[in-house]
């Protein structure tokens, strides 16, 4: 967290230290951005085989055709052995690019929830929308089929807008829609789903079935492939710049929904349409990573320490923020305890359960 | 309010003072709004008009056929016992929660038919007790104001800083800028929703209680900002509880009861034992204020005449 936030943090203080107009923000989007490189360029250089940097940039140089560019210098990319060069193309590359854009989207969908919702604690996860989106997901995976792997989205989409309106549903059932009784009813959707989620991996995989349970109740993206880094890439891109466009309406409903419509929104189509590209979304991310908690959560909150509430800001620099923290997260998660792997969501609980403690306590008179 | 005894055949006649207006034609020249002011000349086309506007829930009228007007560059009081459904006309006015039956027309214009953009750059609300949990400093909460006024993807300009900071200046929150709205009293919240309604410029100023919260001197601010405003052409339509304050400040006031107009018309002349008792339930007598010569109520809690329980 000190590390993502750091760079932002020297240009001003806390609430209003970065002047919207100034030159701060886009010195702290560009700080985010280097720090987001370097992260990268860290976890696929990071990890039990040791490669060296020179190996890493000979086999990116070779993928990337870079060796077109730098051969006519008169420079020459030799390739690596093939079990080397797949280490660093084929298993650390697209993990550390899923991470990125895992987090990055899960940060973008945080902000968006908790300011629609003007519920601190909203997140796709604690909502239950990732828990559904994971329970889409694997049951598209046990029916089977060639059609399953393009199916899976699709199927996590549905998931997360299905949960996200028995969780909505629900807490609007118990009464007046506060934001303890949303999480409540967010926790209670989300454990069914996640139950689900476990009775059918028990009955239909054979063998390790409680790593795969794990996978996708806690999160992980040691099986990311390119084909993920496409999905979670595309949409983080598509759906994510979507979002970061509706600065300005998400602005509107900074003190209510009627206020907003005073502010000329149209809150109906766009609590609904938002609302609609949050659940691709986290169906999109949750299809290829299982469902992640406490990003959507915390990150937003550490970068609105530095931004305020300014949706223009708040949102691309959580998105950069989000890449860099769950890029982290997860070279910890697989190099800590090296052989082992912890699923990732074990590191993103453990500094974001306290973050969430932390919040409920501030927030413990409007519950 | 609740040991009012349910509206009675015996109290409704003479609810309307001989020689009152009906609500829908507006007095084509406000009343002498108090010595000293010039009394502004307005074409009866200029200002808000509201027609038979209804709004229900779950089969109850809350609002049922108001029709009101708020003449232009005048300051309207919207008077009415808790729950007469002052709230929700304004909210219907503005488009908030557009009203099942009526038109509403300000300036010539249909107020329900103009897009959402277009009628924010018009009229602003202020509404009760809008807080928000989100760390926002004051000068970003004003500067929302200005949405209507730009493209959804451009960022506030200087222009809009500015007006932003006139706002403030104006609403007596210029000291406030730098604060965040979380951690702001009562009536310092109260004043940053005047100074963001502000910064939209509107021409029709909506507000819902604007002086809650407030001390005596903060409530007198408020209602100059609101007076100079009207001399400045906007047109201010305000649900106030206080009804000394609307006697002092409003140029008309309309009175409403149970979602129905009782009363509308020149202050002095709405504000009077006739209507005020049978629509509060109190006993109400109406002095002259000795230095400004505008009306002063003073209550009481004698069982109103007529009405014995």
């Amino acid at each position: 967290m000190s590390r993502t936030r750091g760079p932002v943090a020297a240009t001003g203080g806390r609430g209003h230290g970065v002047r919207a107009g100034g030159r701060g923000p886009v010195a702290a989007g560009i700080a985010l951005g280097g720090v987001l490189v370097a992260s990268l360029l860290g976890a696929v250089l990071i990890g039990p085989a040791e490669l060296s940097a020179a190996e890493v940039g000979r086999s990116l140089a070779t993928h990337l055709r870079l060796d077109l560019l730098l051969g006519p210098l008169g420079l020459e990319v030799e390739p690596l052995s093939p079990i080397r060069d797949g280490m660093v193309w084929h298993l650390r590359a697209p993990r550390a690019l899923t991470a990125a854009a895992v987090g990055a989207g899960l940060a973008v969908c945080g902000v968006v929830m908790q300011s629609l919702t003007r519920n601190p604690l909203a997140d796709p996860y604690l909502l239950g929308l990732s828990s559904g989106a994971s329970l889409g997901a694997v049951l598209v995976l046990v029916a089977g089929g060639a059609a399953a792997l393009a199916l899976l989205p699709v199927a996590a989409f549905a998931g997360a807008v299905l949960a996200l309106a028995a969780a909505l549903g629900l807490a609007g059932a118990l009464g007046q829609v506060t934001p303890t009784r949303t999480v409540l009813a967010g926790l209670a959707i989300s454990q069914m789903c996640s139950a689900a989620v476990s009775f059918v991996i028990f009955w239909s995989v054979k063998g390790d079935a409680f790593r795969e349970v794990m996978s996708w109740l806690m999160g992980s993206v040691g099986s990311a492939t390119w084909t993920s880094v496409a999905v979670t890439g595309i949409a983080t891109l598509v759906l994510g710049t979507g979002l970061m466009l509706c600065g300005s309406i998400l602005d509107a409903f900074t003190f209510g929904e009627s206020a907003a419509a005073t502010l000329g929104v149209d809150v109906q189509r766009a609590r609904w349409g938002l609302l609609v590209a949050v659940a691709l979304l986290t169906g999109a991310l949750v299809s290829q990573s299982g469902s992640i908690g406490f990003v959507g959560l915390i990150l937003p909150h550490a970068v609105r320490l530095v931004t305020g509430a300014r949706h223009r800001l708040l949102l691309p620099l959580s998105a950069l923020a989000g890449a860099s923290f769950l890029v982290w997260a997860d070279t910890l998660a697989r190099t800590v305890f090296a052989p082992r792997e912890l699923p990732v969501g074990i590191v993103t609980a453990a500094v974001g359960a306290p973050v969430f403690a932390f919040l409920l306590w501030k927030g413990r008179s409007r519950a | 309010m609740t040991d009012r005894s349910p509206s009675s055949p015996s109290i409704t006649p003479g609810r309307l003072p001989a020689g009152q207006a009906p609500p829908t034609s507006a007095p084509a020249a406000p009343a002498p709004a108090g010595p000293g002011r010039e009394a502004r000349h307005q074409p009866q086309d200029t200002g808000l008009a509201a027609d038979r506007v209804s709004w229900g829930v779950d089969g109850r009228l809350v609002l049922d056929g108001v029709a009101l007007a708020a003449p232009g560059a005048a300051v309207t009081g919207l008077l009415g016992p808790n729950g007469s459904g002052k709230s929700t006309l304004l909210r219907a006015i503005a488009g908030v929660r557009p009203p099942d039956d009526g038109g509403v027309v300000f300036d010539g214009d249909d107020l329900l038919r103009l897009g959402r953009r277009a009628r924010a750059r018009t009229l602003a609300l202020v509404e009760q007790d809008a807080g928000t949990d989100l760390p926002v400093t004051v000068h970003d909460a004003v500067l929302l104001g200005r949405i209507p006024h730009r493209s959804l993807l451009a960022g506030p300009s200087d222009a809009d800083r500015e007006t932003a900071d006139r706002a403030l200046e104006r609403a007596g929150a210029a000291e406030l800028a730098d604060r965040e709205v979380a951690t702001l009293s009562g009536g310092e919240r109260q004043r940053v929703h005047l100074a963001r309604a502000l910064a939209q410029t509107p021409r029709l100023l909506l507000l819902d209680e604007p002086t809650n919260h407030l001390d005596v001197a903060a409530q007198l601010h408020t209602m100059r900002v609101l007076r100079t405003l009207a001399d400045d052409g906007v047109t201010v339509l305000a649900a106030l509880h206080d009804l000394n304050l609307a006697a002092a400040t409003c140029d008309h006031v309309v009175l409403i009861d149970r979602g129905r107009v009782v009363a509308a018309g020149p202050t002095a002349q709405v504000l009077v034992p006739e209507i005020i008792e049978p629509t509060y339930g109190v006993s109400c007598d109406v002095l002259r204020h000795p230095r400004t010569g505008r009306p002063v109520l003073t209550f009481s809690t004698a069982p109103v005449p007529g009405s014995v329980h």
